[in-house]
């Protein structure tokens, strides 16, 4: 018979215990970079899970596909190949323009810009932290990715990775609290920072001059500070200026480009190191 | 040391976690009950001398890794919440299942406000009153939780 009542250990000392260990991890994952062997173990520890978690939905959207009808695939594809048509074009004077930047930085004597390394990945649909925003992609270590990669959709700035695992990591999302990007103005090259508010549709900038010469409909991309994200990427539209000369600064907010609500597919670009050399 | 029982202890739990972790439509996220705190509760309850704060802060672990929160978040509120299952489990059983059920929302109502709190310290978050409708949820799904998980215990004979 098992014992029912006898306990070995009081539950007050397993108590003091887990609190104990749960403050030290918390301390731990504080105040510890990551990239380090232990963080990348453990976050592969739950892989199985999240895949497994993630395999209704995908087998819901495959069964989704295959009820599409012949008509819906041939206005996909219409659209899909007139989008095609535009960009291509568009694809044709971009080598031309490239090409001439590079002569032109040449004749500078300024660093060439060479295209990054970048690769693509997919979300998988899992249930994360409701206190921040962040998504799963299915790639990870063994893809040569590493934490604080820069990550982009179609649109612009999406955000960037952090705890990798070895076939999953997470992406901490631009209208996270604790995330913020730093951006100019595309109009007059103005620098400044943009702050995630927990809102999935909106961000903030942080210490705006009255004085700053910023409007609404500014497109902000990104300025290459701080090393993450490279440099001319869009980030936000400005959407909301309220200058109260009450408050020390002005209350500026902007829209995220990249529609964050419903992302599917993420390319994630490798910083490029010839070009951070040169341009410290 | 893994025998029978606690194999078919841990099959719960996987379940659990996997629908802990499943994508729901946008509008129905917030009201998504803490099954892997129910069905800890529950086990808690039923067999505490099997399932105890040691199990709740290894469970609780794996949900922060799994859901991307600070590590020792969920470890830290799950020990607790089963420290006060597991040491009240005489008194808690004897109660109706819908006694139980309001009992079972004032101990989610206490992992939802530590939750909420630890975040705030750690992310900066501020207060929503969204974030405690999985404690209504939770109140509503224990009796089915409970009797399901009651059935499965009996028909497999854990003890």
């Amino acid at each position: 018979m098992k014992l029912m009542f006898g306990r070995t250990i009081s539950l007050q000392l397993r108590l003091f215990v887990a609190v104990l260990l749960s403050v030290l991890l918390i301390i731990g994952d504080r105040y510890t970079q990551g990239g380090t062997v232990v963080r990348t173990s453990l976050n592969t520890l739950v892989t199985p899970l999240i895949y497994v978690a993630n395999l209704p939905y995908e087998l819901f959207s495959l069964g989704a596909k295959s009820l599409h009808t012949k008509e819906q695939l041939l206005t996909e594809n219409k659209v899909l190949t007139e989008k095609q048509m535009l960009q291509s074009e568009q694809l044709q004077q971009y080598q031309f323009l490239a090409r001439e930047n590079q002569k032109l930085r040449a004749l500078l004597g300024s660093s060439a810009k060479q295209s990054n390394r970048k690769i693509i990945a997919q979300v998988l649909s899992v249930h994360s932290n409701p206190y921040s925003h962040q998504v799963v992609i299915n790639r990870g270590t063994t893809d040569g990715l590493s934490e604080g990669q820069a990550v982009i959709d179609e649109m612009g700035v999406v955000g960037q990775l952090t705890k990798v695992g070895t076939t999953t990591s997470r992406v901490l999302l631009m209208t996270d609290t604790t995330h913020a990007t730093p951006v100019r103005i595309l109009r007059n090259d103005v620098r400044t920072v943009v702050e995630g508010i927990g809102k999935i549709n909106l961000v903030k900038l942080s210490h705006v001059p009255h004085s700053l010469d910023i409007r609404i409909g500014d497109v902000l991309v990104t300025s290459g500070l701080g090393g993450t994200f490279p440099e001319g990427y869009p980030v936000a539209v400005v959407t909301e200026i309220n200058r109260d000369e009450g408050r020390p600064f002005a209350q500026v907010y902007a829209e995220p480009i990249a529609q964050l609500d419903r992302i599917r597919l993420l390319v994630i670009l490798w910083r490029n190191l010839q070009e951070q050399i040169s341009d410290d | 040391m893994i025998n029978r029982y606690s194999l078919l202890i841990a099959i719960t739990i996987f379940f659990a976690l996997v629908i802990a972790l499943m994508p729901l439509p946008f509008s129905l996220e917030p009201y998504r009950p803490d099954w892997v705190l129910l069905v800890l509760m529950y086990w808690s309850l039923a067999l505490p001398h099997r399932l105890n704060i040691a199990t709740a802060w290894v469970v609780g672990l794996l949900i922060d890794l799994a859901s991307g929160s600070p590590l020792g978040v969920n470890s830290l509120t799950y020990s607790i919440c089963i420290f006060v299952t597991a040491s009240n489990f005489q008194k808690i059983r004897n109660f109706s299942l819908w006694q139980q059920g309001i009992l079972v929302g004032l101990f989610l109502t206490l992992y939802h406000l530590l939750q909420f709190w630890l975040n705030h310290f750690l992310l900066g978050v501020y207060f929503n009153p969204q974030y405690l409708w999985p404690v209504v949820t939770g109140m509503i799904s224990w009796p089915w939780v409970f009797l399901l998980l009651r059935k499965y215990r009996r028909h497999f004979r854990i003890r």
